[in-house]
């Protein structure tokens, strides 16, 4: 189907490095799907794979239901959005957005007519005879933008398209091309190393770890039901404590340190695994109650809207944002943690 | 693929039924093949079937290819393309060697005759090269990329055929056995380990050292010599606040467009035995007038000249290439500017230091010019291998096992810098703006540097002058009345019923500036297509190619010219006598220096460029074109400068190369100052100066307004 990209058992090594373990995946037409991880776990390797800047070491490659995998970048149908905008400096804005139309063979007087639809489409009508270099970042982004989408490709790349703004433009620009990617019904694949992008931008996302798929879902999914510890801590902040599950089931009882509470979640098997407790989900409390840990505060930081701790247990250190209080805690006082059993997530470590 | 490679097979099969297969008289672009276009312009085809039969062995490829066109398709396509046109390039080089000129290389095929290969040929054998190289695109490989492997593999033909073929002439001479009788070591060694070589009789104090002792002394001293003047220099420009830094530039870039034998010819004139230096202190002091000039001494001293400026190019990049922030670091560590220095900045100099020495070393054994001029009873490789060949008794079997010798230093000076230097790079350039500055010199050392460069400064300065006075007077030493004579004998013009170019030195100068012009742009385009995929493109095999392309910056100019002579004297290649093989020397010998100005330019362009270009449906082509050429201009003009000097300048390959109709500057030169007419050599020699400087700012001009105007642009991203 147009649009679609999907991946069998693909690999790739660069000489004996493997960059990418077999890899299969399926990208929806239509959706936004990110490739999410820390550096060096194969994201962008994959991203170029699509694109056809790198060759597959095995597997096969299909694009729009099309195999794809000895096809040269030239003619494949997609274009690419780069970390560095990759504008080239000796060419106006209109001839940057126009050059993948013009090596194409395009009638002049097209591209120009197309190349400028395509600038209004990111709001830059009128910047067509500047040079990059007299754009600001985020107008340079544009731009980058716009040059890949002229082209209609079934498949848009972006790697990492907004690591070189400041932190507000950001915010303004990924909405902006989560906007344009869904009126033009484009697919997209994303590459980011911020979570926070990830989850803003995605239909779905990939995340990455050792040249392999950690976990796929929605963000929700991601957030609510991590499969693994580093999923937990990679997608939202986390607080794993070790915990024993001494019985699974509808119900599942664990051991926290030497307490023993039940948890109406499921979990798969017994043993060893570690509890995920998110920040905001943690209460702290003036007075001792038994299924209530002790802590002691380390560090407070009051943020105006929040207040974050840093607090020492016996589980080791946990990390706590509280809605402003009046009366804040201070370093050194004693607290109680308290949570809600039902927000308790357990993964095997 | 498929068209690609019906694009060739077309082109091959026309070329075999329609052009001349061997080399015609008047060369190809007279066209007078086409009125001898039965006789022996035919093409292979009228060939094949008329007599030479052997000439159908080529066609097999391409008929080969054109079935796989017809039959199948993807990688089984790709598959029979590789074999068929690999296949057509064995039987066509097999043929070729196997019936040589007039006569054939076996019994069995006695009485066949063939010429040279020519255009037929040529464009045969591209064919036959695009179309296996399509299909290697066709596996995958190159990510597909027909241009790429294309543009791979005519690099690797090219190199294979102009520098791995004419060497292997060499390695066979050296172990040939008198009398044909086939190879062995049973002669090379005795002549190889024979004490006219190797000897160390000067240490000794015996007699003289053999030649291969003598040049790796020479090579020795010079080296020293050259880097730690050009370290001098370096740091004067660097590191200190010296105010006449832009002519000391000049100064040294002087010895670059200077012709060979010039510097030997001046210091003749000023230190020989009846120099005007010697006379003046022979009638002032009383001193005996003596010949240290030629030899050991004068050599060295020739060649410091010559060299100096490399070193100092090299060391210049290095020296700026350190960090100034760690220089500035040990100074807030409360270390003195000297104890910096010593303890810093001169540790990190230190493979650029090793560079500049290997260098330097590499440069004195191949120089030719100096050695030939000054070297009297001081024998080195390089004069040796040229005495072999042209000498009263030529002798290929010596030249080949001196120019093994010579090659063997060179090749081993060259290894050690790129085994042991390639990766211990300390210099700190990062693309981060570092704002330090570099801590000056301690004044001991700053006194020292200038000690040592500024009378070197000015004794090149002198030499210059004097090499600009010498051409005007009549004769330099004895009768230093001016004069134009010596102007007017060799650039003479006669206006009567038109233009006539009269002087002596008309004919070899046009034919210089020809051939250097024609030269210029291939070897830039080389040079930089091959840095593009060096630097640009993955493939298999990519580091051994490399070394290839890098190779023939080790072989001496003398080793490479005699290589020439005995590869292309004769079919399949005869090329000697033509002006096409000074364009290929010159080709060959200059590109590695192309490769390393496209490499460093083309590091310095995001790759994301090229890429971005590619997925926005370009062909690598394109980009090429689009993309990279206008964002290197810089680069293009240093290798056309670079190619355009050095084929003007360079005499050790092309001494043995010129022909009456293709004579050089240089060989021209060496004949006048073999006759002892120097008022005629150093008068050419300054026009040649003057003619390169204005070469070298008209190319500036025309490129160089393009690079301003990038370089604004990209400042600013």
């Amino acid at each position: 189907m147009k649009g679609s990209v999907r991946f069998e058992n693909v690999t790739k090594r660069f000489g004996d490095v493997v960059a990418l373990k077999p890899l299969s995946l399926d990208i929806t037409p239509g959706t936004l799907v990110t490739l999410l991880g820390p550096s060096g776990c194969g994201k962008t390797t994959t991203l170029r794979l699509i694109a056809g800047l790198e060759s597959a070491s095995e597997g096969r490659i299909l694009i729009g239901g099309q195999d794809v995998t000895h096809l040269s970048a030239t003619y494949r149908a997609v274009s690419m959005v780069f970390q560095s905008y990759a504008l080239f400096p000796h060419m106006s804005v209109l001839e940057n957005v126009g050059y993948g139309l013009r090596v194409k063979g395009m009638p002049k007087s097209e591209v120009k007519a197309r190349a400028e639809h395509g600038l209004e489409q990111v709001g830059l009508k009128g910047f067509g005879e500047r040079l990059p270099s007299e754009l600001s970042g985020g107008q340079q982004q544009r731009v980058a933008v716009a040059r890949a989408i002229v082209l209609e490709p079934e498949v848009l790349l972006l790697d990492e398209p907004l690591s070189n703004l400041d932190a507000k433009l950001r915010r303004h620009v990924r909405e902006e091309i989560r906007q344009i990617q869904q009126q033009l019904g484009l697919t997209a694949v994303y590459v980011t190393h911020d979570q926070e992008e990830a989850m803003a931008v995605s239909d779905r996302i990939i995340v990455m770890k050792n040249a392999e798929i950690a976990q796929e879902g929605t963000p929700q999914d991601l957030y609510d039901r991590p499969a693994s510890a580093f999923i937990a801590d990679f997608i939202g902040d986390a607080n794993l404590l070790d915990v024993e599950i001494c019985r699974s089931g509808q119900d599942t009882e664990i051991v926290l340190l030497d307490r023993k509470l039940t948890l109406p979640v499921q979990s798969a098997a017994t043993g060893a695994a570690q509890m995920v407790l998110r920040p905001h989900d943690i209460r702290l409390e003036r007075s001792p109650a038994p299924d209530r840990l002790p802590a002691k505060i380390v560090y407070a930081a009051w943020l105006g809207n929040t207040v974050q701790y840093t607090l020492a247990t016996e589980a080791g250190s946990i990390f706590v944002i509280a809605p402003p209080q009046a009366d804040p805690f201070c370093t050194g006082d004693t607290v109680y943690l308290a949570f809600d059993p039902q927000k308790v997530r357990l993964v095997t470590s | 693929m498929q068209r690609t490679a019906k694009l060739w097979l077309l082109i091959g099969l026309a070329a075999y039924a329609v052009l001349p297969w061997y080399m015609v008289p008047g060369g190809f672009w007279s066209f007078g093949w086409l009125q001898a276009w039965s006789a022996d312009a035919r093409p292979a085809l009228v060939w094949a079937l008329g007599g030479h039969a052997w000439l159908l062995a080529p066609v097999i490829g391409l008929l080969g290819a054109a079935l796989a066109l017809a039959t199948t398709r993807g990688l089984a396509l790709a598959r029979a393309l590789v074999v068929s046109g690999a296949l057509g390039l064995l039987l066509m080089a097999g043929q070729g060697l196997a019936i040589l000129g007039n006569r054939a290389r076996f019994e069995a095929l006695d009485g066949l005759t063939q010429p040279g290969m020519g255009a037929g040929a040529l464009l045969v054998a591209a064919a036959l090269l695009f179309i296996l190289t399509t299909g290697i695109s066709g596996l995958g490989r190159g990510r597909g990329d027909v241009f790429i492997t294309g543009m791979v593999g005519a690099i690797v033909a090219l190199v294979g055929v102009f520098v791995f073929y004419p060497m292997s002439f060499i390695l066979i001479r050296a172990f040939e056995l008198r009398g044909g009788a086939g190879l062995g070591v049973s002669e090379f060694l005795p002549r190889f380990l024979a004490p006219d070589i190797w000897s160390i009789a000067c240490l000794l104090g015996t007699g003289y050292c053999g030649a291969a002792m003598n040049s790796l002394l020479l090579g020795l001293a010079t080296a020293t010599g050259t880097t730690i003047m050009g370290l001098a220099f370096a740091l004067i420009f660097t590191r200190t606040a010296f105010p006449a830094k832009r002519f000391l530039r000049v100064l040294t870039i002087l010895p670059i467009i200077t012709p060979p034998f010039v510097i030997g010819l001046v210091l003749i004139l000023l230190f020989g035995r009846s120099g005007t230096i010697t006379e003046f202190f022979s009638d002032a002091f009383g001193w005996e007038k003596t010949r240290w000039l030629y030899g050991f001494w004068g050599v060295w001293l020739a060649q410091m000249l010559s060299f100096t400026p490399i070193a100092f190019l090299v060391l210049i990049g290095v020296v700026e290439g350190v960090n100034p922030s760690v220089e500035e670091a040990s100074q807030t560590l409360d270390a003195n500017r000297w104890q910096t220095f010593r303890f810093v900045s001169l540790p990190l100099m230190r493979p650029g230091l090793a560079n500049a020495f290997l260098l330097g070393f590499i440069e004195s054994l191949a120089d030719f010019g100096n050695p030939l001029v000054l070297g009297g009873n001081f024998n080195v490789l390089s004069t040796e291998i040229y005495f072999a060949i042209v000498g009263t008794v030529a002798d290929p079997a010596k030249a080949a096992i001196l120019s093994l010798t010579l090659l063997s230093m060179t090749l081993g000076a060259f290894l050690a810098q790129r085994t042991w230097l390639g990766k211990k790079n300390y210099a700190t350039v990062t693309g981060k703006g570092d704002s330090g500055q570099h801590a000056g010199l301690n004044p001991a050392l700053r006194w020292a540097c200038y000690a040592l460069a500024l009378p070197w400064a000015l004794f090149t300065m002198v030499l210059y002058a004097l090499i600009m006075f010498g051409s005007f007077v009549k004769l330099w030493g004895y009768d230093h009345t001016l004069t134009l004579e010596h102007y007017r004998r060799a650039f003479g013009i006669v206006v009567r019923n038109g233009v006539h170019l009269t002087g002596s030195a008309w004919d070899s100068f046009l034919t210089t500036l020809t051939i250097a012009a024609i030269a210029a742009p291939l070897t830039a385009a080389v040079g930089l297509a091959t840095a593009y995929l060096l630097v640009r493109q993955k493939f298999a095999g990519k580091d051994a190619f490399e070394f290839s392309t890098m190779l023939s910056f080790a072989i001496p100019g003398t080793v490479i010219g005699v290589a020439y002579v005995m590869a292309f004297n004769f079919p399949p290649i005869e090329l000697t006598g033509t002006g096409l093989i000074l364009i290929i020397v010159f080709i060959f010998r200059n590109m590695p220096v192309g490769v390393r100005g496209g490499i460093a330019a083309m590091s310095q362009l995001d790759r994301s460029l090229d890429e971005a270009s590619v997925t926005l449906g370009a062909s690598s082509a394109t980009t090429l074109r689009r993309v990279i050429l206008p964002l290197m201009g810089p680069a293009i003009l240093a290798a056309l400068t670079y190619s355009f000097v050095r084929a003007i300048t360079s005499v050790s390959a092309v001494i043995f190369l010129v022909s009456a109709r293709y004579n050089m500057a240089t060989s021209f030169i060496v004949g006048r100052v073999e006759n002892g007419e120097f008022g005629i050599a150093i008068a050419y020699a300054a026009v040649l100066i003057v003619t390169m400087l204005l070469a070298i700012l008209a190319l500036q001009l025309l490129i160089g307004r393009r690079k301003l105007r990038r370089a604004d642009r990209l400042q600013a991203t």
